[in-house]
């Protein structure tokens, strides 16, 4: 294990940082700039049962500490990723990456996991019940606890892979929907997706986002993110990977800190598609002033 | 894709609005005309994404409109900054299907990356006929930059007052192009492809959040399924397009 090692729900990986799901699409694009190896892993872009065309156009808006997009979960179906995106990944990538599932139904969520959990290339699902830019979908089953709850039991029923769920902050108590999820069988969670948000141009006078809503992520959440894992890791046993305007090494040092146990950086690669590179480059040094020999040692720690 | 270090060489204003970037550094990842390089700007958290006007072994050249407070802030950047761009993004214009004399048509910033174009199949000993649209005679640019390549454009102002008063689909009469080439509005180029009857080559503008094709936030829909403007584009085939907007 080197000093960067950390363990996701068994499996080890090489270092804490993780590209977020829908900042890093497949990989490839990635692959042109890096050796995507250098990555413990990522998650890739959230898969549905049937292809998805996403939203309408403007899909993207900038705000003044990051942005907010309406995608609305654009993919090619789970068939067409496992035929086409994981043998394509496979000649770039050579370690488990994390599936990021989305859906519409309890039986969705858990007939796409089910399929991609069977897949050797896929070590963990990361079921998303937060995508706040689809109707009928997504973030409703991510804020009730009961509803999260039941989508985590039925993917844990059918998925032999760890199960992470990925909760949404457009909640009134995280906390209760992260001890819903974790009671009911979820082996890791990851917080937060993005913040519910809008802008309005004003030439039109009219929403920017042809979805009049979208999420907001990038450095402008950190705080909001920070807070969220603070809370929640006190509060369930499994582990936590702290997602929310992680830019630096610092600002995942501080997620650590928090208690998260690993990070996932999300729309700083869209900015600067090096960013999980530099920060990985960069952590032995934070840890070097801090005086920590393994970044294990900070998990939790402001938690005192 | 390559991400380099580009040093402003030049920063100087065309028109009320339009102005031409000079920037110095790496520009081996651009292959073809049509292709696009994108700027971190500082204060600003995305990239804004720009046509290659034009390029040589020593940088770009770039036309940028001042269309909002990123574009704004770019009038103030000065010889010797340096910016970190992405080069060498999207598809580009295809040379090979230009055929014997080919069009060019260009209106306002969508101008930029037909002087990049005319000039390589200029190279390859074919002489396009380019047709520039500007709403009026104050908004003309690279007028000088073509002549210099020894193409004269026929211009095309909606106020008539630079060379013919109308749209640029107003100059194509009687032109039987083997092969066109357009970048501009959406409905410039709705109007251009309904009106060419050969083959041809549009470019999009798009509002883009990586800009290299991951987030899916420049999607089209085209006939054959959702592509990104920024990586399968931004120059798409007429038949593969959908015109839905």
């Amino acid at each position: 294990m080197g000093r960067l090692s950390v363990t996701l729900c068994g499996v080890e990986l090489s270092n804490p940082v993780i590209p977020a799901s829908g900042t890093f699409g497949y990989g490839h694009e990635f692959a042109e700039l890096f050796d995507l190896d250098r990555l413990g892993t990522f998650s890739f872009k959230g898969t549905t049962a049937k292809p998805r065309f996403g939203n309408p156009a403007p899909r993207i808006a900038e705000a003044s500490a990051g942005m907010l997009n309406a995608v609305g979960l654009q993919n090619p179906g789970v068939d067409a990723v496992i035929a086409q995106e994981l043998p394509k990944l496979a000649k770039v990538f050579h370690k488990p990456v994390i599936a990021n599932v989305s859906g519409f139904s309890v039986e969705e969520y858990a007939s796409v996991c089910a399929k991609l959990d069977a897949c050797p290339q896929v070590g963990w699902l990361e079921v998303n019940v937060s995508c706040p830019n689809v109707h009928g979908g997504g973030m409703s089953f991510g804020t009730d606890p009961a509803a999260a709850a039941e989508v985590t039991r039925a993917v844990k029923a059918v998925a032999a892979k760890p199960v992470i769920v990925k909760l949404s902050p457009n909640v009134t108590d995280i906390v209760s929907i992260a001890r819903a999820c974790e009671d009911a069988g979820a082996d890791a969670l990851s917080l937060i997706n993005t913040v519910l948000a809008m802008r309005i141009d004003l030439k039109t006078r009219r929403p920017v986002l042809a979805n009049v809503t979208g999420g907001l992520s990038g450095p402008a959440i950190f705080p909001l993110a920070l807070r969220m894992v603070w809370q929640v890791s006190q509060a369930v046993k499994v582990p936590v990977i702290g997602v929310g305007g992680v830019q630096s090494a610092e600002d995942a040092v501080e997620m650590m800190l928090a208690g998260a146990t690993a990070v996932q950086v999300g729309a700083a690669n869209l900015v600067d598609p090096r960013t999980c590179l530099a920060i990985i480059d960069e952590l032995p040094a934070v840890l070097d002033r801090m005086g920590v020999q393994n970044i294990t040692e900070i998990i939790g720690g402001a938690h005192g | 894709m390559k991400q380099s270090k580009y040093i402003v060489k030049e920063n100087t204003p065309l028109s009320p609005r339009m102005s031409r970037l000079r920037l110095l550094g790496d520009s081996s990842a651009i292959t073809r005309p049509g292709q696009f390089v994108s700027l971190a700007l500082p204060g600003f958290f995305l990239r804004r994404p720009f046509s290659v006007c034009d390029w040589d072994a020593s940088g770009v050249q770039l036309v940028y409109e001042q269309v909002g407070k990123g574009t704004g802030a770019m009038r103030a950047l000065k010889e010797g900054d340096t910016l970190d761009v992405l080069t060498g993004l999207g598809n580009g214009f295809d040379l090979d299907r230009a055929g014997a004399s080919p069009l060019l048509v260009g209106g306002g910033s969508g101008v930029s990356p037909m002087l990049g174009l005319a000039r390589r199949l200029l190279v390859r000993g074919v002489k396009p006929t380019v047709v520039l649209g500007f709403a009026s005679r104050d908004e003309v640019i690279l007028r000088e930059d073509f002549r210099l390549l020894g193409v004269t454009p026929l211009f095309t102002t909606a106020d008539g007052s630079f060379g013919l008063r109308g749209l640029v689909t107003d100059a194509l009469a009687g032109l039987e192009p083997s092969f066109f080439y357009a970048c501009g509005p959406v409905a410039m180029l709705r109007a251009v492809a309904e009106k060419c009857e050969a083959d041809g080559q549009l470019s999009f503008d798009a509002r883009m959040g990586c800009g290299f094709g991951v987030c899916m936030g420049c999607t089209r829909m085209t006939q054959s399924g959702p592509k990104r403007v920024c990586r399968d584009g931004p120059v798409f085939d007429k038949e593969e397009i959908v015109w839905e907007d």
